[in-house]
């Protein structure tokens, strides 16, 4: 079952891909839409089966990847609560956006190509979280990153759309050379790159050092360290995060799979599949930490002054992935991952929301463009505001009733805070920052909502009616339902919009459900490990909100750590843990419980006038603060920044190695040089070619007495 | 007594059949084209490459335990002479068939040429197997005199003419300086036998070695090895084309044997004396072959420089001295004849108006106008540059393993350096042949030249690599009974 689950995105990926002229569009459609779905479903089957009917953890061995000289891998596929959720999440996620896809790539003449690429994507996730080794978990980690290459590039007649999927990859390298790297230091350490090896050899041997001669460091924080550089690349963490935003540059189903709820959370996920590995290096913890908490908070900012609708929802994302690291960060994995799946849905519906928007405006992505939609979308109008409403986490305090975002990132602040509290190095930073971030995604995210379905349309002056000349991005957008392309403004200030077709609407229902139901359900598991939920799969000692109640609880299959517990459990005595899980874990100060609620409502406040009861207020605010504006609509400057140093750098250094390296010193010594000396040597010889007889012969006696001579020398009789 | 010499007289001619053959050829053939005049050239090129291939399969039956000598030790019967012989015989054989048909063509066919080629190829043969200095002299005037006559066929050809005066008149120097040679070689040995000169060399003083430095010279003119090789291009130039591929092809081969068998046999106790000398010969054809076909533009002075270059080659691992050093000179010639014949077979099946193509901008898209023969002369060229898996590249590997294993690694170093200055004529070459844009149309190719040019480029790959080491333990085992 379980190879099945994992490879049939592979085999319709590839025979959707190389077959597509006998297949068609619509077989690879429906090949890969159906092969997703099967995998869905077996995927939907394992969870229940792990979760609720008494699955084992288990590791399924497919066949053996590399056994050299000590070093192994195998493929395999991993079934623990972590890939459970994961499976989840990826191939749910991954199904709807395939049957949206068919809607919102209805006329595009590549959808096979398109489709195979998507089911290509999804295999390599998948291989990724069900990954028992790491070396499996950087083939799906590089896969995934192909497919993000090649999905944002996806129109590549379009100039912009390669850059940024150029600019994504590279970007990626960065993270991925320290990801290999952290793989590499790990063998080197604890001579396997098995998780469970390595992490009870970590767990056994917490004081190894590298020895570099001059400096020593020690293991456990290099290699968490160098990991988690490979989780800011792929993540778009603080100082890589440069590539996400321009890779909206893909289509929008690509943008709500890939760079929203699965590829990008992969470094969330690694963090917490090294969850035990991270708790044993407190400094690269602390990296993490602070690295979500600044990213979290600067994402945010920029997305305050953000007029592409999809730029939005992508600042938003690098923001909320900003929660899952700190999160991570201070030990509360659970959170991390609960906000994680929660995040999964709501960005999602996001997304699709957006590109159905999009959609219905004539791949109008501007904003400012936008205004009067909700009458004619009343539908997508709703999915979105459900979307809104769970990520800024809308909830009750203090009771079961919120929007899924509510509880994750509640969780997550109130962890920030207790870890704070107890001494974690920047939890204090990261709760402050998390505040600060809440109310921001708030006030941009009511401000997507305003700008883009309220007040009177604001049609674009340059434009257009050529929509397919001014945006390519959606070429096969159209269906044959708006042949009305009326483009008089009706009276009522409404915008010409149609709403979308039903194929794209059914995904925003279900991911709406999700977001709304999402969090209310599985709080209990992700948070309280309730059902035994996580079952060891991620090291939850240090939770500051529900650390677990006895180390009886850690499972005994973990064999590792549990070893090492009774050093550490000295913090939480049994009848404290059970206290504690009686109060229902909340140790948090009343404000702390409110303060999300209450800055998420002041952004909402704060919005309502300048972008709902005004239609000029924003505008003027912006111009008002030209220079704060133009600082963060330019992203703080990161892309010039980037561009002078790195780009124009490594092309400064490449024009120094091209032009003075090879071709002075190494073509004008090497080949060019020897091939100018040859031909020049040849010409020079060639004038001793001079065709009379007597030259030649007095060349030919000239040779005998040299070496007649030199042989009499040689022969000792001048001595 | 006289019984007893007359049967060792016979038993010794039973020995130098393949000769034999070709000597009763000639006569005959003399007789018969005196007669039949030019009409009967057709009978005689047939019959001289007939006689050709039955006397190299005669020579390759020759295998004596131990080195023969006959006619009272003039001549020596072993495998090196059979295996060299074997090869001359058919490369002349080859050469002679593709200069048949080319003077055929142009309606030029005289009843000489064959005759010529056939006295040439006896004079070979007697240079192969050579067993003291006067044979060494007679073959090698045979061989050469012929060779002059055969420069200056196309006599009513300034070019043609003046090529055969060039060659007679720097040969004859060249032959002065050899009987000077071997004169102080009899002076100080008191011999003219190889194997009785052998036994006197360790004593023989300088007064040998320097007699022994003129032998050499004077072989190295016929070699074309450099600085005795100025009359090459010239000769290359201005002899007509099917002679030039023959004196391209069987005469190197006979050469290179000769000098294996002097250097070798009487000389084997010398080889520190003259090892130097031979490296410096080596070493010179080696860079001047490859500098100077870079600056040419004519495709025949081209392939004078090459033969240079790959004479150097041979010479190399003559200097490596020894068995080893013997058979690794002949496979590299074994394998270079067949390559330079297609090569020549390659230009001579490119005509324009009647005219042979001779510079290499004729050449040019040739791929586009034969693409079959752009495809056969690529291969032919590849392997002589020495690109793996042609057979010239185990040609270069072989010769190249001997130098090491003898300790010449300059030598091996500027063979390998030359090599690649070399590929860049070679590479040249091709790419004129199929990037640049096409000239003018060609004459169609006749059967025989296209039929060589194939033939050969299979012998170069793949019939010589897979014979390879049959060719190479052939010619150890030769070299070893021959030179032990």
């Amino acid at each position: 079952m379980e190879p099945v689950l994992l490879l049939a995105p592979l085999f319709a990926a590839a025979i959707a891909g190389l077959g597509q002229r006998f297949l068609g569009d619509r077989g690879a459609m429906a090949l890969t839409t159906g092969a997703v779905g099967l995998s869905l479903a077996l995927s939907l089957y394992t969870f229940a089966d792990y979760v609720w009917l008494g699955g084992e953890a288990r590791v399924i061995e497919l066949f053996k990847f590399i056994d050299v000289g000590g070093f192994k891998s195998t493929w395999s596929v991993r079934i623990d609560t972590l890939s459970a959720i994961m499976l989840v999440v990826v191939t749910s996620v991954s199904f709807l956006v395939h049957v949206y896809s068919w809607g919102y790539m209805a006329e595009d003449p590549h959808r096979a190509r398109f489709f195979s690429y998507l089911s290509f994507f999804t295999f390599a996730m998948l291989a990724l979280v069900t990954a028992n080794d790491f070396l499996q978990m950087f083939f799906g980690w590089e896969g995934v990153g192909v497919a993000s290459y090649l999905l944002i590039g996806f129109w590549y007649d379009k100039r912009s759309a390669n850059d940024a999927a150029i600019k994504a990859f590279v970007v990626n390298r960065v993270g991925d050379f320290g990801f290999a790297l952290g793989i590499m230091a790990c063998f080197f350490a604890y001579g396997s790159i098995r998780f469970d090896e390595v992490f009870a050899s970590a767990a056994a041997n917490p004081g190894l050092v590298f020895d570099f001669r001059i400096f020593q460091v020690p293991a456990i924080e290099t290699i968490a360290a160098l990991l988690f550089i490979g989780a800011m690349g792929k993540s778009a963490q603080f100082f890589l995060h440069v590539w996400l935003p321009d890779a909206m540059e893909g289509p929008t189903p690509v943008s709500a799979l890939i760079h929203a709820a699965t590829m990008v959370t992969a470094g969330v996920f690694m963090v917490c599949r090294c969850s035990s590995l991270y708790e044993l290096a407190p400094y690269a913890a602390a990296f993490v930490t602070i690295t979500g908490a600044v990213t979290a908070l600067f994402a945010a900012t920029v997305g305050l002054a953000q007029n592409d609708i999809k730029r939005v929802v992508a600042y938003s994302t690098c923001s909320q992935l900003g929660y899952m690291f700190f999160a991570a960060g201070v030990g509360a994995y659970g959170a991390a991952m609960f906000h994680l799946f929660t995040h999964a849905f709501f960005k999602a519906l996001l997304f699709l929301g957006s590109g159905s928007v999009i959609h219905g405006l004539h791949h109008e992505q501007d904003m400012r463009f936008m205004g009067g939609v909700r009458g004619p979308m009343m539908f997508t109008w709703a999915m979105m505001l459900i979307g809104t409403l769970a990520l800024t986490g809308v909830g009750i305090p203090g009771t079961q009733f919120g929007f899924a975002g509510f509880f994750s990132k509640d969780a997550i602040i109130e962890s920030a805070f207790l870890a704070g509290e107890s001494g974690r190095m920047f939890g204090q930073i990261a709760f402050w920052c998390a505040i600060a971030a809440a109310f921001l995604t708030s006030f941009y995210s009511w401000r997507l909502m305003f700008m883009a379905f309220e007040g009177k349309f604001r049609p674009n002056p340059d434009a257009h009616h050529d929509g397919h000349a001014h945006d390519d991005h959606a070429k096969g957008a159209h269906q044959g339902a708006h042949d009305d392309h009326h483009h008089a403004k009706p009276a009522s200030g409404a915008a010409p919009a149609h709403e979308s077709p039903p194929v794209m609407l059914a995904p925003l229902a279900i991911l709406a459900a999700g977001a709304v139901f999402a969090g209310v359900i599985f709080a209990p598991y992700f948070l309280k490990d309730e059902h035994n939920f996580w079952r060891g799969a991620i090291e939850r000692r240090h939770d500051p909100l529900h650390p677990p109640a006895t180390a009886a609880q850690e499972p005994a299959h973990y064999a590792a750590p549990a070893a090492v517990h009774g050093a550490a459990a000295g913090d939480y005595t049994p009848a404290a843990a059970e206290a504690h899980e009686a109060e229902g874990g909340h140790h948090v100060p009343t404000w702390v419980l409110w303060a999300p609620f209450v800055v998420t409502l002041t952004g909402f406040l704060l919005a309502l006038p300048i972008y709902f009861f005004s239609q000029t207020m924003g505008a003027a605010i912006a111009r008002t603060f030209a220079p704060v504006n133009a600082f963060l609509s330019r992203k703080w400057y990161f892309d010039e920044l980037y561009a002078a140093v790195f780009v124009k750098g490594a092309r400064a250094l490449g024009d120094l190695f091209w032009k003075g390296g090879d071709k002075k010193i190494i073509d004008g010594f090497g080949p060019d040089g020897f091939a100018w000396m040859s031909k020049f040597t040849a010409r020079m010889m060639r004038l001793s070619q001079t065709g009379y007889v007597y030259h030649y012969s007095f060349f030919m006696l000239v040779a005998v007495a040299v070496i007649g001579a030199y042989a009499i020398w040689q022969g000792g009789a001048f001595q | 007594m006289e019984a007893e010499l007359a049967a060792r007289l016979v038993a010794d001619l039973a020995w130098v059949r393949p000769e034999l053959l070709l000597v009763g050829f000639v006569l005959i053939g003399t007789l018969v084209g005196a007669w039949g005049g030019d009409r009967s050239a057709g009978v005689l090129s047939g019959g001289a490459v007939l006689v050709l291939i039955i006397a190299a399969a005669l020579s390759f039956g020759q295998h004596p335990e131990a080195p023969l000598p006959v006619f009272n030790g003039a001549l020596a019967i072993d495998g090196y002479g059979a295996f060299a012989k074997g090869v001359i015989g058919l490369a002349a054989a080859a050469t002679l068939l593709l200069g048949a048909d080319r003077f055929a063509r142009s309606n030029a066919r005289r009843f000489e040429f064959p005759l010529l080629v056939a006295l040439s190829a006896i004079g070979m043969f007697v240079m192969a197997s050579a067993n003291d200095l006067i044979t060494l002299y007679v073959g090698l005037e045979l061989q050469s005199l012929a060779a002059y006559v055969l420069a200056a066929f196309r006599r009513d050809d300034a070019r043609s003419s003046e090529a055969g005066l060039k060659y007679f008149v720097l040969g004859a120097l060249a032959s002065g300086l050899l009987l000077y040679g071997a004169s102080l070689i009899y002076g100080f040995t008191g011999s003219v036998r190889f194997d009785l000169i052998a036994q006197a060399a360790p004593s023989g003083g300088i007064g040998l070695v320097f007699g022994l430095v003129f032998l050499i010279c004077g072989l190295a003119f016929k070699l074309s090895a450099a600085p005795f090789h100025m009359w090459t291009p010239d000769v290359y130039e201005g002899a007509p084309t099917p002679v030039t591929a023959f004196f391209a092809a069987a005469p190197k081969l006979a050469a290179v044997a000769l000098l294996a068998r002097v250097l070798l046999g009487p000389f084997g106790e010398l080889t520190d004396q003259w090892r130097q000398v031979i490296m410096a010969l080596a070493a010179f054809s080696l860079v001047i072959g490859a500098f100077i076909a870079l600056a040419q533009t004519n495709i025949k002075r081209l392939m004078a420089y090459s033969s240079i270059h790959n004479v150097g080659f041979a010479l190399m691992a003559l200097a490596a001295g020894g068995a080893q050093g013997a058979s690794a000179a002949l496979v590299y010639m074994t394998i270079y004849l067949p390559t330079t014949i297609g090569i020549f077979a390659g230009i001579l099946a490119m005509r324009r108006d009647g005219e042979d193509v001779e510079t290499i901008d004729d050449l040019s898209g040739l791929a586009t106008r034969k693409p079959w023969l752009a495809m056969l002369l690529t291969a032919l060229m590849f392997s002589v540059a020495g690109i793996p898996p042609l057979a010239g590249f185990l040609g270069k590997y072989v010769t190249i393993t001997a130098a090491i294993g003898a300790g010449l690694w300059p030598l091996a170093v500027i063979a390998v350096v030359a090599t690649v200055v070399s590929a860049g004529y070679y590479l040249n070459l091709i790419k004129v042949m199929w990037v640049n844009p096409p000239a003018a149309p060609l004459m169609p190719t006749g059967p025989t030249v296209a039929l060589t040019a194939g033939a050969a480029t299979l012998l170069v790959f793949p019939g010589l690599v897979i014979a390879f080491g049959w060719i190479t333990q052939a010619a150890t085992t030769a070299a070893l009974t021959s030179f032990p």
